[in-house]
This record gives structure tokens, C-alpha cells and sequence, in this order.
């Protein structure tokens, strides 16, 4: 560690012993800021038997990984995590601190914020040091961008959804310091994990789909959205949408794009009753084509994509259906 | 006797929260006139309030931190059926973040009483970090779980939840006392009676300020709270758009033409 500053933190969060994705573009975002600030990336990676992953860590960049290894680290487990991250915190005074907005990551970043008694902020969309070198955490909000700063308080922190940031280079025999941690004397603990259920996704995946249609309040009810859901259908596109057809119950959660939701870069998307709310849009910043569908000709999504279509959903969508059907019996 | 607190923001309007907007020029906040609400996810809170106590009887007490207007928020609480309502009001708990938000209420529930069960949305519309209930659990000493999908309380102090994760779900057993952070599958709020209406009338909302709470104002606020916004910026998109006119087949028939051009049919 040279000078005084802090080393730059990430979690490096594993599912069934591999890391995810997230993890690594966050490592690649940190080893930016931590040359920047002339300081050393370190990785806290917590798991059991996942010490064959370390290679990578190092690889993607991490100068030392702090690695936790016992079977009651296998799953996320809120209070152990917790207990470990912060004892460690309290250490080695990290200067900034990143986690993936994953299930995990949202809920084990607030629990060690609050720990150490610092600030913390949600679903960023860019990181970077302002001239005093301190993190500047973007956020969409009311139309606008907001950067957000933690003058005081150590480590700065900040979740990051998957998708954000690029994956980084990597150098196969980079090497880095291997930390183990001795995982003693867990706290009593006041959560049992049970056990861990994955289900399937339904439809077409959202993150790998080349087109994507996304469904918004202006669906008005579920007939609606049924009709945003067969245009998908129609083109073998995946369903997504905004934040009030997941409130009302039309679809699932994990179908939301935006901040808080997913972030993709599909080659076309389709938004239909979508009004334009950067907090959605920043999820889509990077499809190729964009088009949208809205019945209010001033409706900001309108300035935001390449082609509209001002038009009642209700109306227009069982046309354009009928037409591509047609083109699709045409070109065969 | 079992002591449920479940913590209830008011939020601007969802519906209309696009109207309050970025002022590039004084790079400040317009706020049109938009009404405060109870927050979506907070009524499902409440309703998990509500069932349980059919289940295991007790007292519900409705808190919010937030500005006078927000004492409407906690009689739509008493009118759904919660016992009382206490609004955290003052000055100085402005411009607060999560973490200074999730300090105040602690201090709140902590005057209030020791509870058996804390519940919160898991998100707030307008905030929306989903970080208040694990602060909270953190300040108030107590385990938290978020992401709550459902709640089996047949066991005595050891509660069986069923909680989100990525792509699938965890099940999990919380002793009692503790944070739940509920989602909408929980359950469905029940509509506001007449009745209720009426009993929540004759209920005063207490408000507590800085000083019934009894902590400096350094931790309450904008002061407490570790996080500042240092800039505001207007985005603005590079993509020009192109409107297609004409009849609704027309403009159906341009598109289907657009979409196979660029290779997606
Ligand atoms: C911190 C935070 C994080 C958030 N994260 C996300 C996120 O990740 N993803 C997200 O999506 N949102 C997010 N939101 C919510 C976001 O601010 C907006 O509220 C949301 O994106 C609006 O969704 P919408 O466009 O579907 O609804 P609205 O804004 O209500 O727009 C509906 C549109 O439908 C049009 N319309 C109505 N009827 C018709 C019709 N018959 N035919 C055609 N068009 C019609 C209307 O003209 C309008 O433009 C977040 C908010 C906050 C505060
Ligand atoms: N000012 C507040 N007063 C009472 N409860 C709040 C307040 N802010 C947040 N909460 C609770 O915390 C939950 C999550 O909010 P947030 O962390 O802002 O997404 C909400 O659903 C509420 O239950």
C-alpha cells in the first residue's frame, strides 16, 4: 500500500463457487480508481473451496485477495459475512468499497455500512474521482444525473448493477498476495439458512437477447400488457419493462430494466407506453436501434431513441403484429 | 403482549414523480405541487402487520420520519388498522439519506418501545435503496431480512421466512426480534373501510421532534447523514429521432420495413 491512502475494495461475490460476472467488471472499474489514487486493489472473496478462483481474482487485476474459506460461507449468510467484512474494514481502512446489486450485495452492503458507520449509495451507473479524489457516485434522479460524494466518513461504498462497467483485461500469470482469513468464533447467530433455491428464468432471457420489447405503465392493465407481451412473442423477443407494470403485478421483477433493475445492450429495443424516465433509460443506454411506442407525442422517450411511432397501443399493436406476420409469410 | 412497528414513508405521487425535475439552470429542484402518498410496498408492510395480529394478537404502531403533510400517510395506517401512528418530525431531520433516516428511526422505535417485529417495505419509491431496513436492523441491534416473500410464524420465536434472491429463493429462520424487509407477493393489501375510516378520525398522530427524540442534531439529517449530493447535471441523449407518419398501417407497414432493414426480422 503506498502513500495514505486506503486500498480500493470490491466483494467478489461466488454462486456455486464461481464468481460472477458483475464482480469482475466492478474489479476492473476499482483497479482504475485505485491507480488513480496510487493505491492497491484488494478483493474480499468469502466461499467454501473456492480457493482454484483465486488465480482469477488476480488475474482481472486484484493486487491481494482477502480469501474466506468454510462450508458456512458456501451461501451469502448475512450475519458471518457481515461479522467478517467489517471486522476486516476495521483493519485495513479501505478507501472506497464496491459490491454488485445483486440480492447478496444489496442487502450485505447496507448491514456493513451501517457497521462502520458510513455512507453508501445505490445502483451507481458510473464511478469516477472528482479533483479532490473522492468518489463521485452517479445516479439518474428527476431527469437528471447526480453525483453524489462522502466527504468524510471511510470507506466510500457503492453498489453497481451487472452490466455497468466493461469486463477487464486480463493477464493469465498476473500474481497478487493471497490473504487466508481465520474464520473462528462466528457470532451467535439469529438467521439459519435453511437452504438455497434456484429456479429457472421463464421466457427469453433478457441479458443475452438480440431484440427486447419493454412494456410500461401505459399498458393500463393486464389486457394491455398482453398485448406488449405477444409483440414479443412475435419477434422472439425477450419481455421487459419498466418499474409500475412490476409494482402492479403484470410481471415479474426480474423482467425490470434500469438502474435498479437489469442493464442491457440488446441490438434492438422496442419500449411501448414507456414515458422515458432516465432511471429506466440508463438500462439501455447501449441497444443499437431503438424504437418506441407512445400515444403522447411530447413523451421524453421520444427524444431519447431513433424511431417513434405516436400511437395508442391498444390499437397499434395488434397492426404491427398483423404486418410482421405478413412479412415474415412474404419472405418465406 | 406482541409489538409489531412497521415503518411507512409518504412519497410523492409515483404517478406524477416525473413532474419533479432537475432545474438545469439553478441546478435545483422543481417541485410541482405532487400530493405525498403511502408508499406501494409500506401497505403491503402493514398488511403483514394486520394478518399477523389476527394470528397472534398484539399492537401495531405506524412510524414515519418525514415533514408535517406526512401525518396523512399514518391515518391511512390507522384506517387500515393499526393501533396508533407516530410521525418523527422536525427541521432537522431534512435532507437525511438512508443512513441518517435509518438512525432516526431507530431512535424512534427505541422511544417507542422494544418491539418483537419491525417491518419496512423493501423499497421506497422515491429513495428507493432498499438500505433503510438493514441499517435499521444494524442500529437497533436486531438480524434483518429483506426481500421477504413469505412468513411462517407457527414456531414460536424462531420465524420461518422464504426471502428473494437472485433467480430463485432462500428459506431461512429469524428469531424474533427482527427487521423483515416484505415485497408485494407477501401479501394483498386490504381496502380501507368505513369503519376504519371513521376509528382513525378519533386517533391523534403523536409527533416526536429533536428533542422528545433526545439526540443531537450532528447525527440527525442533512449533518448525520455521511453522503452529500455534490452536483446535479441534465443528461442529454445523442439520438435524433425519426417520428413515422401517416395511417396506423402505414406507420405499422414503415416500421416492419425499419426492423428488417436493420436485419431483426
Ligand atoms: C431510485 C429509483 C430507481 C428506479 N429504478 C428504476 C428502474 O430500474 N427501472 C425502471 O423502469 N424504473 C425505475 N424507477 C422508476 C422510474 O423513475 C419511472 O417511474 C418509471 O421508469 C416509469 O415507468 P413508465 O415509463 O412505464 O411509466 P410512466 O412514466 O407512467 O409512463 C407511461 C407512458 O405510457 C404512455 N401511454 C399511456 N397510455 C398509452 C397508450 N394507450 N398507448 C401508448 N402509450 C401510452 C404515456 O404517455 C406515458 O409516457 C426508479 C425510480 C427511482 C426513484
Ligand atoms: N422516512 C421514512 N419513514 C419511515 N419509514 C421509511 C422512511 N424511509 C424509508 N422507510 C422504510 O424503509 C423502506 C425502504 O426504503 P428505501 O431504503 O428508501 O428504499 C420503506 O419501504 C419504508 O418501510
Amino acid at each position: 500500500m503506498s502513500g495514505s491512502t486506503g486500498p480500493v475494495w470490491v466483494f467478489a461475490e461466488q454462486n456455486e463457487g464461481s464468481i460472477l460476472p458483475v464482480s469482475f467488471e466492478l474489479i476492473g472499474q476499482a483497479k482504475k480508481l485505485a491507480d488513480e489514487l496510487g493505491t492497491s486493489l484488494e478483493v474480499v472473496f468469502l466461499g467454501d473451496a473456492v480457493r482454484d478462483q483465486v488465480q482469477v481474482l488476480f488475474a482481472a487485476g486484484a493486487d491481494r485477495v482477502y480469501l474466506g474459506e468454510d462450508p458456512g460461507l458456501k451461501y451469502y449468510q448475512p450475519e458471518m459475512y457481515t461479522e467478517i467484512i467489517v471486522k476486516l474494514a476495521k483493519e485495513h481502512h479501505p478507501e472506497i468499497f464496491l459490491l454488485g446489486s445483486t440480492a447478496c450485495g444489496k442487502e450485505l452492503a447496507p448491514l456493513v455500512a451501517a457497521r462502520l458507520e458510513t455512507g453508501l449509495t445505490a445502483h451507481c451507473i458510473d464511478l469516477t474521482l472528482d479533483e479532490e479524489k473522492q468518489l463521485e457516485q452517479i445516479i439518474p434522479a428527476y431527469g437528471g444525473l447526480i453525483s453524489i460524494v462522502c466527504p468524510e466518513k471511510r470507506p466510500q461504498m457503492a453498489t453497481v448493477a451487472k452490466g455497468v462497467f466493461p469486463k477487464p483485461d486480463t493477464t493469465e500469470h498476473r500474481e497478487g498476495e493471497l490473504v487466508l482469513l481465520e474464520i473462528s468464533d462466528l457470532k451467535q447467530q439469529r438467521i439459519q439458512l435453511i437452504k438455497v433455491v434456484h429456479e429457472e428464468e421463464r421466457g427469453v432471457p433478457l441479458e443475452s437477447a438480440a431484440t427486447v420489447v419493454a412494456g410500461g405503465a401505459g399498458a393500463q392493465g393486464p389486457e394491455g400488457w398482453a398485448k406488449i407481451a405477444g409483440l414479443a412473442d412475435e419477434l422472439g423477443a425477450a419481455l421487459g419493462s419498466t418499474r409500475p407494470p412490476v409494482d402492479e403485478g403484470w410481471v415479474e421483477l426480474d423482467r425490470m430494466i434500469g438502474q435498479s433493475g437489469k442493464m442491457i445492450a440488446p441490438e434492438l429495443y422496442i419500449g411501448v407506453g414507456v414515458s422515458g424516465e432516465l432511471q429506466h433509460m440508463v438500462g439501455i443506454a447501449g441497444a443499437k436501434l431503438m424504437v418506441a411506442v407512445n400515444s403522447e407525442p411530447k413523451a421524453p422517450i421520444f427524444e431519447q431513441v431513433d424511431v417513434g411511432i405516436v400511437d395508442d397501443l391498444q390499437e397499434f399493436l395488434p397492426v404491427l403484429i398483423k404486418k410482421i406476420k405478413e412479412y415474415k409469410t412474404e419472405v418465406a | 403482549m406482541f409489538k409489531t412497528i412497521v415503518c411507512v414513508k409518504a412519497v410523492p405521487d409515483p404517478k406524477r414523480a416525473s413532474e419533479i425535475k432537475i432545474d438545469p439552470h439553478t441546478k435545483t429542484l422543481t417541485r410541482a405541487n405532487v400530493p405525498l402518498v403511502l408508499n406501494q410496498l409500506d401497505k403491503h408492510a402493514m398488511e403483514a402487520a394486520l394478518e399477523l395480529k389476527s394470528e397472534v394478537g398484539g399492537e401495531i404502531t405506524a412510524v414515519s420520519m418525514g415533514p408535517p403533510p406526512a401525518a396523512a400517510v399514518l391515518k391511512e395506517c390507522l384506517a387500515m388498522g393499526a393501533d396508533q401512528g407516530i410521525l418523527l418530525s422536525d427541521r432537522a431531520f431534512g435532507g437525511a439519506d438512508a443512513y441518517a433516516t435509518a438512525y432516526t428511526l431507530a431512535r424512534g422505535i427505541e422511544k417507542i418501545g422494544s418491539p418483537d417485529l419491525v417491518l419496512c417495505g423493501m423499497a421506497s419509491s422515491d429513495g428507493s435503496t432498499e438500505w433503510v431496513a438493514p441499517e435499521l436492523g444494524v442500529f437497533l441491534g436486531l438480524p434483518v431480512v429483506t426481500g421477504v416473500k413469505k412468513i411462517d410464524e407457527s414456531d414460536g420465536k424462531w420465524w420461518q421466512i422464504e426471502a428473494h434472491i437472485d433467480n430463485g429463493h432462500r428459506l431461512l429462520k429469524v428469531e424474533l426480534p427482527a427487521v423483515l424487509a416484505v415485497t408485494r407477493e407477501l401479501n394483498t393489501p386490504r381496502n380501507i373501510s368505513f369503519s376504519g375510516i371513521i376509528k382513525a378520525r378519533k386517533k391523534e398522530i403523536a409527533t416526536w421532534d429533536v428533542k422528545a427524540l433526545g439526540v443531537p442534531e450532528s447525527q440527525l439529517g442533512l449533518a448525520g447523514s455521511p453522503t452529500i449530493i455534490s452536483d446535479l447535471r441534465v443528461s442529454e441523449s445523442k439520438r435524433k429521432v425519426e417520428i413515422l407518419e401517416g395511417t396506423r398501417e402505414e406507420k405499422a407497414e414503415k416500421l416492419v420495413q425499419k426492423l428488417a432493414a436493420a436485419g431483426m426480422l
